[in-house]
């Protein structure tokens, strides 16, 4: 063999060895006095209007926290900050975007992707790193039954988004006189963790009450289109229409469903209010049923936001384009990084495993709703909300305690 | 759940038979974009019959047309007036990538074309996506929708529109094939390029000519494609692998084989995605491909054995 | 000569050995740098020795990764009520529940992926040339897609796979297993090389009518050689998803447009159609995409894109291609002064 070719591989592996030493890790978990968190989020993408809430909601937490003095630990007050990167609404990029926040950037207390889709695929990272993650976008369930100990999750789980839904249809329908084997369904899901696991609680539910399924599609994957879909629902006149595909997917129905004209006598939708279907399609959108994790109309509140009601008008008074209501998406994120001050306050510490085991003990009240994590990490004291569009507004119409209004029903289109 | 989906198929199957209006849909919705199908697999057949070049980044160009359109429409411009626009910069651009790159592949083996053009088509698609991001785009024409049957088909006038401009172009080429000085030079260099060489054709040019007007023909396609479906950086492989179903399946020469083809696969497409669902859509294509690969494979067998 | 030789063996292995011992930070990358190796090597064997160019060698590393997932879970829970979004399951794997399954695994993964490749070889080995090429790209996208719509494995929402036991977070496991696979890979192939077997194959690149003409099996033999690639790239693929954790159709088990044509553009830069050249290719192109990530982020793959175009457009002999040329004399191949003609560095199987 020739000196070239030993020449040729010295130099690889030469190039090698510089290259990796070149993509060194930077900086530490506390910078001097500011604390660093790391996100993966989507800034771009089916899941952008969406990641950009959450990203609205996390700096605003932080700004808060921020100006109320910051977080206290051994004596000293620290402030936060937060590194993003776009993970482009693809899982395996989030992945490696998070792996790069925990080895190259040297984060070590992260915040969690938007949708369950990329949290699933960032969880065995920081699980593997032993990174713990606070996560408010990934609400399936199929995260929380790993054994996964780093991570937590603010938000209540997806079977119970449209649970109530289906059995408001059931109750309805058989007031009217109507058998069970008669009330049809139509469903259109996205094919990503969260909607299948809330399409798996509503199959269940149709089940349970009896129903029948005559429409069971999934939705294109860049969720533009539908119209296959409603053409069936046109034909068959299903009594109730689920859809759930991200604020993307709940645009696009419901901007068909006015194109097409559809006239359903129920439909329910997941994502409503983030992707501002009311601002866009005005008086058309009346009558849609949005399960919602939290509502601005509820009586919680907390020292850093105050009330429910408060923080909807400090959120609107920040930034634009929220006037016709603030999503749940941005209001659990600040809850994540609430979550994260709490802990480091409790733990007195920055070491990763006792803030960790500060995390897993959290129990406390926020603007959101109260926050104590099951063991699994996933938060066990807050319900689900189901509301309804009434007159261009939101209102609560179950679990018929917290109702504000009366479910309208048959939905007429205008 | 599986025997649940089998059972949902069955029951798409048995409303196309209940509602045969459903039929017409979808047969109308198919054959529209089904026109703009063949269009772009007429440039491929062109490239391919020519210059034997297996265009990878036929798909690509059909979306870089695309945003070109999305672009015009986003200021204001309505995007049909970027059809002509979208097919000088695209024929510019095909001039620019054959001199450079093209030009150097044609002699070699047939796979070196095609990875080079994949090549290509990946450096596209990624640019695609830094330059406009990674969401879907649609060029607002701002076209209505028509009902027709008592409001049981729906077809937008973008697409009926979209269909006449892809028809327009189509008679277009094939005067421009039969009548120009270039087109018949084309023609001529695609039977037998040495013997237009020694004709005073100048094959060098005739090259960089077919592939700069497929190019072109992509981009007209992809600015109508914008206007009655959606773009997406990513999009250009399924465009890619569908222009080759269609000339596969229909042959070089073949212009009405090229546009049969091209319809029935639009047609197809909207009827699988009806009857499996949305999910399957790619498969299918993917599926007819095979198909037809195999189908020529066994054509061109038994034609050997017969010559044997 | 021989001493040069085994400076290449001896240095690459020095490599292996001693890299994550002085670089622990890197472990999991210089673990894809050996996977880069596998995929090149495995690649050659189809596109450089036979002649036959396949965009769609990531099948098999798909089907591996399910194949291998499937039976880790399958083996100690129902995989459909583990997928099932309804309730899911909870699962906890004790060590020796997970290495046995990850064991039975990566062996059911490398035998299914050879078992596909047959399967698929029987259709697609009528096409030639271009047609193969399109063919099997075709087949890959559609298997990421028909993978992503059924739900026994998750569908779109993907798999998550048992995590790593015990307080380690088997980085350094999955090195071991990865290099020695990539070593196994290449030795494998220096005796396969070396017999007759690839002379067959190599007279089917040279011109398939007549090694047929000459009685030469060419179907079994094709199909011979993809089972083998389908072997190695089945297990390569289980162990890649239980180091990723998640498993998800489109972007990890069958990416198409990165990895799949990743293996075609390595073997290309380092030489086809020789032993060393995919490995130097992977180890080259490896460095160059991490690189690239590193400090151009977001235009890496316009990068890797136009790298693909050059090296076809300019450098189609690779890396080993080049050297041959230049120096043909350390090869042993003879350049006859009289004709000017050079021997076809391309047939020579030179180490």
């Amino acid at each position: 063999m020739s000196t070239r070719r030993m020449f040729l591989s010295a130099l690889a592996f030469g190039v090698a060895t510089a290259g990796l030493i070149a993509t060194g890790p930077a900086s530490a978990k506390v910078e001097g006095d500011t604390i660093v968190l790391g996100s993966a989020i989507s800034f771009t993408g089916k899941y952008s209007s969406n990641g950009i809430h959450a990203k609205n909601g996390y700096n605003l937490a932080v700004k808060r926290i921020n100006e109320m003095g910051g977080v206290k630990v051994g004596g000293k007050a620290y402030k936060m900050k937060i590194i993003y990167y776009d993970d482009e609404s693809t899982p395996a990029r989030g992945a490696q975007l998070a792996e790069r926040l925990i080895k190259q950037d040297g984060v070590k207390f992260m915040l969690g992707p938007y949708s369950s889709g990329l949290t699933k695929a960032i969880a065995p990272v920081t699980e593997k790193h032993k990174i713990p993650m606070v996560e408010s976008e990934g609400a399936a369930r199929s995260l929380f039954s790993q054994g996964y100990k780093y991570l937590f999750a603010v938000l209540s789980t997806s079977e119970q988004y449209l649970a109530s839904s289906v059995a408001l249809a059931a109750k309805l329908n058989m007031k009217k006189g109507k058998k069970p084997g008669d009330i049809t369904v139509a469903m259109a899901f996205e094919n990503d963790p969260f909607s299948l696991d809330v399409r798996a609680g509503v199959v269940e539910d149709i089940k349970k009450h009896g129903l029948k399924i005559v429409v069971d599609d999934k939705l294109p994957r860049d969720l533009s289109d539908m119209t296959a879909t409603l053409t069936k629902v046109r034909a068959l006149k299903p009594d109730l229409l689920v859809v759930s595909g991200h604020s993307k997917g709940a645009a696009t129905a419901a901007r068909q469903i006015k194109e097409l004209k559809i006239n359903v006598p129920m439909i329910a939708m997941t994502h409503c209010e983030s992707s501002k279907i009311v601002n866009k399609y005005g008086s058309s959108v009346d009558g849609i049923l949005c399960p919602t994790q939290w509502s601005e109309t509820l009586p919680n509140k907390d020292s850093t936001f105050g009330s429910a009601m408060d923080y909807d008008k400090t959120f609107k008074a920040t930034y634009e384009g929220y006037e016709k209501g603030v999503p749940y998406q941005s209001a659990q994120a600040s809850a994540a990084v609430m979550v994260w001050k709490d802990a480091f306050e409790r733990a007195q510490s920055f070491d990763v495993e006792k803030v960790r085991d500060a995390l897993a003990a959290t129990n406390m009240s926020t603007f959101y709703g109260n926050i104590k994590f099951s063991p699994a990490g996933n938060n066990i004291a807050k319900p689900m909300f189901l509301r309804q569009i009434q007159d261009g507004k939101y209102h609560v119409v179950a679990p018929l305690d917290k109702a504000t209004h009366p479910v309208e029903w048959p939905r007429v289109p205008k | 759940m599986r025997l649940f989906e089998r059972i949902i198929m069955l029951d798409n199957i048995s409303l196309l038979g209940m509602a045969p209006f459903l039929n017409v849909q979808l047969l109308l919705d198919g054959l529209l974009i089904g026109s703009l199908f063949a269009l772009s697999a007429y440039g491929l057949a062109l490239v391919w019959g020519v210059m034997n070049v297996k265009n990878l980044a036929q798909g690509d160009f059909v979306i870089m047309g695309g945003y070109i359109a999305v672009v015009f429409a986003r200021n204001g411009i309505h995007p049909i007036i970027a059809l002509p626009i979208a097919a000088i910069v695209m024929f510019a651009f095909g001039w620019l990538l054959y001199i450079t790159i093209i030009k150097r592949v044609i002699e070699r083996d047939l796979f070196t074309s095609l990875l080079a053009t994949f090549g290509i088509a990946i450096v596209l698609a990624q640019g695609l996506n830094l330059a406009f991001g990674p969401d879907v785009q649609v060029a607002e024409s701002g076209f209505k929708t028509l009902v027709l049957f008592d409001g049981n088909v729906t077809v937008s006038q973008a697409k009926l529109v979209a269909f006449g401009l892809a028809a327009i172009l189509a008679i277009g080429l094939v005067t421009f094939m039969k009548k120009s000085r270039m087109g018949q030079a084309i023609r001529a260099t695609s039977q037998d390029a040495r013997a237009a060489k020694v004709m005073g054709i100048d094959t060098e040019k005739v090259y960089a000519f077919t592939f700069s007007l497929n190019a072109a023909i992509c981009g007209a396609a992809g600015v109508l494609i914008a206007m009655v479906w959606v773009i997406q950086p990513f999009f250009g492989i399924t465009h890619s692998i569908r222009s080759f179903v269609i000339v596969t399946a229909a042959g070089f020469g073949n212009l009405p084989g090229v546009i049969i083809a091209g319809l029935g696969l639009g047609a197809m497409e909207q009827f699988s995605g009806f009857i499996l669902g949305a999910e399957f859509q790619q498969a299918t294509v993917v599926g007819v491909l095979i198909g037809v690969l195999i189908w020529r494979q066994v054509q061109q067998h038994k034609h050997r054995q017969v010559v044997q | 000569m021989i001493m040069n030789k085994y400076t290449l063996y001896g240095g690459t292995l020095a490599f292996g050995i001693f890299a994550p011992i002085l670089f622990p930070a890197y472990v999991s990358q210089i673990t894809v740098l050996w996977l880069m190796v596998v995929f090149a090597l495995t690649w050659d064997i189809m596109g450089g020795q036979m002649g036959y160019n396949s965009l769609g060698n990531i099948l098999f590393f798909g089907v591996g990764m399910y194949v291998c997932a499937i039976v880790q879970v399958g083996l100690h829970y129902d995989v459909a009520e583990y997928t099932a979004f309804s309730g899911a399951v909870q699962v906890h794997f004790t060590t020796s529940q997970y290495f046995s399954g990850l064991i039975l695994g990566t062996i059911a993964a490398a035998f299914v992926s050879s078992l596909v490749a047959v399967v698929f070889g029987w259709i697609v080995f009528g096409l030639r040339g271009p047609y193969f090429a399109i063919g099997t790209l075709g087949v890959a996208i559609a298997a990421g897609e028909l993978m992503g719509a059924w739900d026994y494995v998750g569908g779109g929402g993907g798999m998550s796979l048992p995590g790593f036991p015990g307080e380690s977070d088997g980085s350094a496991f999955f090195y071991v297993i990865m290099f020695t696979l990539a070593v196994a890979t290449f030795l494998f192939l220096r005796w396969l090389y070396a017999s007759r077997f690839s002379l067959a194959i190599n007279a089917i690149r040279d011109d398939e009518e007549k090694a047929e003409g000459m009685g030469i099996q060419t179907n079994r033999y094709k199909t011979v050689a993809w089972s083998i690639s389908a072997f190695f790239l089945g297990i390569s693929g289980a162990i890649f998803g239980n180091m990723t954790g998640f498993i998800e159709p489109l972007e990890v088990a069958f990416p198409t447009v990165t990895f799949g044509i990743f293996m075609v553009l390595m073997a290309l830069l380092g030489g086809k159609g020789t032993l060393w050249g995919p490995v130097i290719g992977a180890i080259l192109f490896h460095i160059i995409k991490e690189i690239t990530w590193t400090y151009l982020l977001g235009w890496q793959w316009v990068a890797l894109g136009a790298l693909i175009v050059v090296n076809v457009v300019f450098f189609q002999q690779g890396i080993v291609g080049w050297v041959q040329e230049k120096w043909p004399e350390k090869f042993g191949i003879e350049v006859d002064e009289q004709l000017g003609i050079e021997e076809d560095s391309q047939t020579e199987t030179a180490k």
